[in-house]
């Protein structure tokens, strides 16, 4: 059996992080694994700009940032093996993966980190009436398709869903000569960032429909038209408001799902509300020695929060691996309140770990000129701020110093609305 | 003259205020240096910067991904585009190393994103 002090499941930018930040922290003998090719994960086919502003001080495409990183690694003692696929992990940290060259293998692991990332809602997951013709793609497949493969996947286009993949697709789309007839999104409001909305639509005068939906794909073969519809505040289809597009293909960016198969084969402990595992501040799951970091514990908007978080856990991982770290027992709970939909960390370590933490959280609906309030058991404020806009789309996070937790088992974060 | 704009040059996404006064423009909202040019460019002469991809041959992939190394004047980003799909490049590329000089006399060079 093939022994590592660390095993990184995944080498996209969480695992490479996390990899990188534990060797730094002192552990030599790691391993990633990847089932791709390549490590770099997903920023291989974000081949747009935005990313490294927080982490590298310089706007960088996600090609490059994946570059940085593969070539930080590389500079150290950490193995990659690439095109592998880890088919179940034990709560003794056992690892079960397979590949063409060595076939099936059982790698021991001291200290894990859960980097798997995460995957698209497809048109199954939404239930789209209608026929099943070709030219359904979800965002992300289309957008490796046209950036890595070379394949043009249609000339008129509509997008469901106003995330950031199905933004950038509809500019990159564009650029390369189709016609993009329209962003479709069933919420009052558009789930992407302001700036996409800015530098893909506008920019490409692409019209937004708020507050719709595709009912109704029709197609022989290949798709030829779809119904949109406006939807109510219940976002059921208003009759009488269908609009008709005659288009080849639709692209759906309509959420992303952590993907926690291995997670749950190990029993590790999962939040309904993140879709992700439970973690403590330092990263570290129910199961001890097992950390998850980047868009398998949360989905994120920005590589460098990936990174940021990815980078902490791989620093806990080598403690862990070095020093018998172990958790205090002293714990307080963070619950969400009024318009939270979940938060990360779920639960705060008040002896072990950073004297402070960061607890990342989203909102359930935009709001304007929110307070953002951590309250106690009995209610007490234990802290408060103010923020002009909060969007669902836009991770919001808090710095908490843990001394302010002490005594209290729960705390509930909340945001007037 | 008063504009509300969405500044693009982070996903930080500041929403930025622009007055125009005897030709000159006062910028508000931005949270650092870069906003404030950002918000005048807009008004005066928009610029963006093109990410996309070029042929080619004998790499892992069939697309190279590129970028211009800086931004180039919105209205040419088709302009560019035509040219930058004439491209194709051979195996093996470093990341930084010019696909094509100066794209449509702009002064910026598209260059290679990743190793391939």
């Amino acid at each position: 059996m093939l022994t590592y002090d660390l095993v990184v499941i995944g080498g996209g930018p969480a695992g490479l992080a996390a990899a990188y930040s534990a060797y730094e922290n002192g552990v030599k003998n790691i391993l990633i694994i990847e089932r791709d090719d390549v490590t770099g994960g997903i920023l291989n086919q974000c081949i747009h700009n935005g990313f490294g502003l927080h982490y590298f001080k310089e706007e960088l495409t996600g090609p490059e940032y994946a570059q940085r990183f593969e070539d930080m690694v590389k500079g150290t003692t950490v193995e990659v093996m690439t095109q592998t696929m880890v088919l179940g992990i034990t709560p003794q940290k056992q690892i079960y993966a397979v590949n063409s060259q060595k076939g099936y293998l059982t790698i021991g692991a001291k200290a894990i980190v859960l980097s798997m990332g995460c995957r698209e809602r497809t048109r199954g997951a939404i239930a789209i009436p209608g026929d099943r013709p070709a030219g359904v793609f979800t965002a992300g497949t289309a957008q490796r398709y046209l950036n890595m493969e070379g394949y043009m996947v249609g000339k008129r286009v509509v997008i469901l869903g106003s995330g950031d993949i199905g933004l950038i697709m509809a500019r990159r789309m564009t650029l390369e000569g189709a016609k993009v007839l329209a962003v479709v999104e069933i919420m009052p409001y558009s789930n992407g960032l302001n700036r996409n909305i800015v530098q893909c639509l506008n920019d490409y005068d692409i019209p937004l429909y708020l507050s719709h939906t595709v009912t109704n794909i029709k197609g022989q073969g290949r798709l030829e038209e779809i119904t949109v519809s406006e939807v109510d505040e219940n976002r059921t289809p208003i009759p009488g408001t269908e609009m008709k597009f005659d288009c080849d293909t639709l692209l759906l960016s309509v959420g992303l799902i952590p993907e926690n198969e291995l997670t749950k084969s190990a029993g590790i402990q999962i939040d309904p509300r993140s879709n992700g595992a439970v973690v403590y501040d330092d990263m570290q799951t129910s199961v001890e020695g097992v950390f998850a970091c980047g868009n398998v514990l949360h989905v994120h908007d920005l590589v460098d929060f990936v990174t940021a978080e990815s980078m902490k856990a791989g620093k806990f991982a080598a403690r862990y691996v070095l020093e018998q770290y172990q958790h205090s027992g002293e714990t307080t709970a963070v619950k969400q309140g009024d318009c939270v939909s979940y938060t990360v960390p779920q639960q705060i370590d008040l002896q072990a770990g950073e004297e402070t933490t960061d607890v990342f959280f989203r909102v359930n609906r935009v709001i304007k000129g929110g307070t953002i309030t951590l309250t106690a058991e009995d209610g007490t404020v234990l802290l408060s701020r103010k923020k002009a806009h909060l969007l669902p789309a836009e991770m919001e996070k808090i710095n908490l110093k843990k001394d302010l937790l002490k005594g209290h088992e729960t705390v509930t974060l909340s945001v007037n609305c | 003259m008063k504009k509300e704009l969405i500044c693009i040059v982070c996903p930080q996404g500041c929403r930025l205020t622009v007055e125009e006064k005897d030709g000159s423009y006062q910028v508000s909202g931005n949270t650092c240096k870069r906003g404030e040019a950002y918000g005048i460019n807009e008004m005066t002469a928009p610029r963006r910067v093109i990410t996309t991809t070029v042929k080619l041959e004998g790499g892992r992939c069939p697309r190279l991904p590129v970028k211009t190394r800086t931004d180039v004047p919105k209205e040419l980003i088709f302009d560019c585009m035509a040219k930058i799909n004439q491209v194709t490049v051979k195996a093996p590329v470093k990341m930084g190393d010019v696909v094509l000089a100066d794209v449509m006399g702009t002064g910026v060079d598209v260059i290679a994103t990743r190793d391939m």
